[in-house]
């Protein structure tokens, strides 16, 4: 099967090159990251992120022909060659597909993604109906790849000032927790022309989202609260 | 060559469920703590946790820290230490409760109160019947606790060096742990990262078999870190199989599908769980089931073409049990065994998962050796949490929703008492002249080794060799055999060469670094496995098919050095519990 890889090495390269490899795979090799596994057998200087190649720890996000999506839930055989591989876009390029994710983390953490609760905490759980506790659905799963920041044009314009569909997912999540008492607090936190108002609803998250999570709906339903605490 | 030094109260390496835990402890108590970690926290194996955390809330039923303790006692077939399993049943309603304060999104019951779920070798009233104990969020428990986990640090301010990988453990000649040298990935700097307390939370090595559920990253690392620095490894003979891997994929399915009602079927079409236990059937302990499904495949009742797989079958729990309990499920079975699980069984097999064996400690976390007659004396300084340590809670089987149990507990507890060490003991020891000369003569080989064999070549004769000589069964030939390969493959890991040198995010440097560590550990594992002469939870061996209580309730600790086996006893006396005597295990 035939990659062509984006491949830069600060330390010796001078520019960034497209680099092809030619590989015969084996039955085993199903997924992308068997055969990125596989050329780095055979290419040591190969730089890429990987752990557990299942779609749960979010290390190997990347552009793979013209698209973001994770190489160890991408299955070869839907893949059209050269099998085109590039990092993540809008992010600096550290070393070959290994971003540096600085802004998009500074992103994440600006949005206080924690549980704030001043009580004082009860002697058993505090107490949340499935109905609440379903609200968090479609929210907490996010594994922080950041497939869906890196593909949105607003991102990618404004990454010190917007935070982008991961960090609003994350941001509605402790929104829409019922244990959650800092509401006002995170609404104005992102009541903002760029933090929250830039997305444009583009809705490139939504397609690229490797767990099939919808940040743009979560970031409508922030809008919500904010429209109705106004009103 | 000078590196540079960097000085916290306390270093704590890796970034799972047990660092963070220690982690929120320290930084809570005010403590300048670094947490190394070689990916970003998040990433840890801890994500891939799925079907819940042991803890006897009794939120559905009557439920008792003793019975989970007895569960625990008779999964780990009598080898567990049962002051640190009491203490572990007794504190996992509190962590678990703290978990759930600090914003974890259990599932819940109509109620309001956290839902648990049924699980393998967890029972009522001392193996009466199945008990639902196992704490949740759907199937995706590890992740949510790792996230949640990383919140709370973040909200603590807990200073992170992400992409930082930890190379050897700093000792001064009086044998107290100092730190441990590390390497900055994205620069190729190396630093001394110098601790009055050092905690390893490094996880476990599932990546020494060929076939594991295990991520890349679980190369043992502390475990390697360790036995250079001359700390012993205890009980490395066991290692758990998990009963449902995907066929040829080794992706985890959770044990979660036969607690919410899913069971496993020979090529007949029966339910054989019930012939091999008869009151828990597939919901017995791991190392039953998983030698219950490799006897019905050698003996020729596999299914599939080459009759090498049993088929896991949960259609019958219907479209909404499955989309509510078992998301993740449906998810990796669609892309790893191309098949709908509502419709169709998943092809299964039993696949490597987790070590029951590590650095020694005790039930505070503390890392013991044997030290002038002493077999457990404290290694001062020195930590350990999580799979990478033997506490030991699990003995030669842990049971599932056991680990995550263990990383809360002991990762809280050893958090504490490493607090205290640093109330204790205000300064830091004087740093050796010759503190990172390993690491150095380590990088320096590396980086000049021409004409050597390749990371990938070493690595993978190292796994084929763990796989077949040191599997689900054991066979007193092909485990002597296995020692001789392991050893040759350990010489040959000394010549490992690299043909990248970059100083940027070389990951073949650290592919060999990682191996090396490996490598520790599955020679730890063969030796161990080969003088073990009886068979115990999952160490299961042809010639000698009985528990030999008489000769073998003891655990083994591997030393590096000439690859000497030693021996201490097991704690049998709990903290305030009456002593679970052993008996014969049925389930």
């Amino acid at each position: 099967m035939h990659f062509r890889i984006y491949r830069y090495d600060p330390d010796k390269d001078a520019q960034p090159r497209m680099q092809d490899y030619q590989v015969d795979l084996e039955a085993s090799d199903r997924m992308l990251l068997d055969a990125l596994v596989r050329i780095k057998s055979m290419d040591d200087s190969l730089a890429l992120r990987r752990s557990c190649r299942e779609g749960v720890c979010g290390s190997d996000a990347m552009n793979i022909n013209g698209k973001n999506g994770l190489a160890c839930i991408t299955r070869l055989s839907d893949l059209k060659e050269p099998v085109e591989i590039r990092p993540l876009p809008g992010l600096p390029v550290i070393r070959d597909l290994i971003v540096d994710m600085s802004q998009f983390f500074k992103q994440y953490h600006s949005i206080k993604p924690y549980l704030v609760n001043n009580d004082p905490a009860p002697e058993k759980e505090r107490l949340q109906t499935p109905a609440e506790r379903e609200e968090l659905d479609g929210l907490y799963e996010c594994i922080l790849c950041a497939c869906c920041s890196t593909a949105c044009p607003s991102f990618w314009w404004n990454p010190d000032k917007f935070v982008g569909p991961a960090g609003l997912l994350q941001a509605y999540r402790f929104l829409a927790d019922t244990r959650d008492q800092a509401t006002s607090e995170r609404l104005d936190n992102l009541e903002d022309p760029y933090r929250l108002f830039r997305c444009h609803s583009i809705m490139n998250c939504v397609d690229v989202c490797p767990k099939g999570l919808n940040p743009t709906k979560a970031i409508g339903k922030i809008k919500d609260l904010l429209v109705r605490r106004t009103a | 060559m000078a590196i540079a030094i960097r000085k916290f109260d306390a270093v704590i390496v890796g970034a799972g469920g047990a660092g963070m835990r220690a982690a929120l402890q320290l930084a809570e108590a005010g403590f300048k703590v670094a947490v190394v970690s070689k990916v970003f926290p998040t990433r840890s194996h801890t994500v891939a946790a799925q079907g819940g955390i042991g803890a006897a809330l009794g939120n559905m039923g009557e439920d008792s820290w003793l019975w989970h303790m007895y569960d625990t006692i008779k999964g780990s077939d009598y080898l567990g230490d049962q002051d640190a399993i009491e203490f572990m049943c007794r504190m996992a309603p509190q962590v678990v409760l703290e978990l759930e304060h600090f914003g974890m999104p259990f599932d819940r019951n109509d109620n309001g109160t956290v839902y648990q779920r049924p699980f393998g070798g967890h029972s009522q009233n001392f193996g009466e019947r199945p008990v639902q104990r196992s704490c949740c969020a759907a199937d995706r428990t590890g992740h949510a606790m790792l996230h949640t986990l990383y919140q709370r640090n973040v909200r603590a301010n807990t200073h992170f060096f992400v992409e930082w990988m930890a190379l050897d453990l700093v000792r001064d000649a009086a044998g107290h742990v100092l730190g441990v040298t590390a390497l900055e990935m994205e620069t190729g700097e190396i630093y001394l990262m110098q601790a009055r307390a050092t905690l390893f939370a490094t996880g476990g090595a599932g990546r020494i078999f060929a076939a594991s559920t295990n991520a890349f990253i679980n190369t043992g690392d502390g475990l390697g870190m360790a036995a250079r620095a001359g700390i012993p490894l205890e009980d490395m003979e066991f290692w758990q199989f998990h009963p449902t891997g995907v066929a040829g994929a080794g992706v985890l399915i959770t044990e979660g599908v036969r607690g919410e009602g899913g069971y496993l079927l020979n090529r007949n079409g029966e339910r054989f769980m019930e012939r091999y236990a008869p009151t828990m059937k597939d919901l017995a302990s791991r190392d039953v089931v998983s030698r219950a499904m490799a006897t019905e495949i050698k003996e020729g009742r596999g299914c599939g073409p080459e009759a090498d797989h049993v088929l896991l079958k949960l259609d019958h729990l219907g479209v909404e049990v499955v989309e509510k309990r078992l998301p993740g499920i449906r998810e990796i079975a669609r892309k790893f065994a191309n098949v709908d699980p509502v419709k169709q069984p998943i092809p299964v097999v039993p696949t490597a998962h987790y070590q029951m064996g590590g650095i020694p400690t005790n039930y505070h976390g503390e890392v013991v050796a044997p030290r002038s007659g002493n077999p457990e004396a404290v290694v001062p300084g020195f930590y350990a949490a999580g799979e990478c340590a033997c506490a030991s809670v699990h003995g030669a089987n842990r049971l599932g929703t056991n680990s995550l149990t263990d990383l809360l507990v002991f990762g809280k507890a050893s958090g504490e008492r490493m607090a205290q060490f640093l109330r204790e003991n205000p300064e830091h020891r004087d740093l050796p002249s010759d503190a990172a000369d390993r690491t150095l003569m380590r990088l320096d080989r590396l980086e000049s080794q021409r004409n050597g064999e390749s990371v990938h070549q070493v690595g993978a004769d190292m796994r084929r060799t763990m796989q077949a000589h040191c599997g689900v069964f054991r066979f007193p030939d092909l485990l002597v055999e296995g020692v001789r390969k392991i050893l040759e493959i350990a010489e040959r890991a000394q010549r490992t060469e690299i043909k990248d040198h970059s100083k940027v995010f070389n990951t073949a440097r650290t592919e060999a670094l990682e191996l090396d560590n490996l490598i520790e550990v599955a020679r730890a594992t063969m030796i161990s496995a080969e003088a073990r002469k009886e068979s115990r939870g999952a160490h299961d061996r042809e010639d000698f098919a009985k528990r030999d209580d008489e000769n073998w309730l003891k655990h083994t600790l591997w030393f590096k050095d000439d690859d000497r086996l030693e021996y201490k006893p097991v704690h049998l006396k709990p903290l305030t519990a009456a002593t679970f005597e052993p008996k014969v295990r049925t389930y």
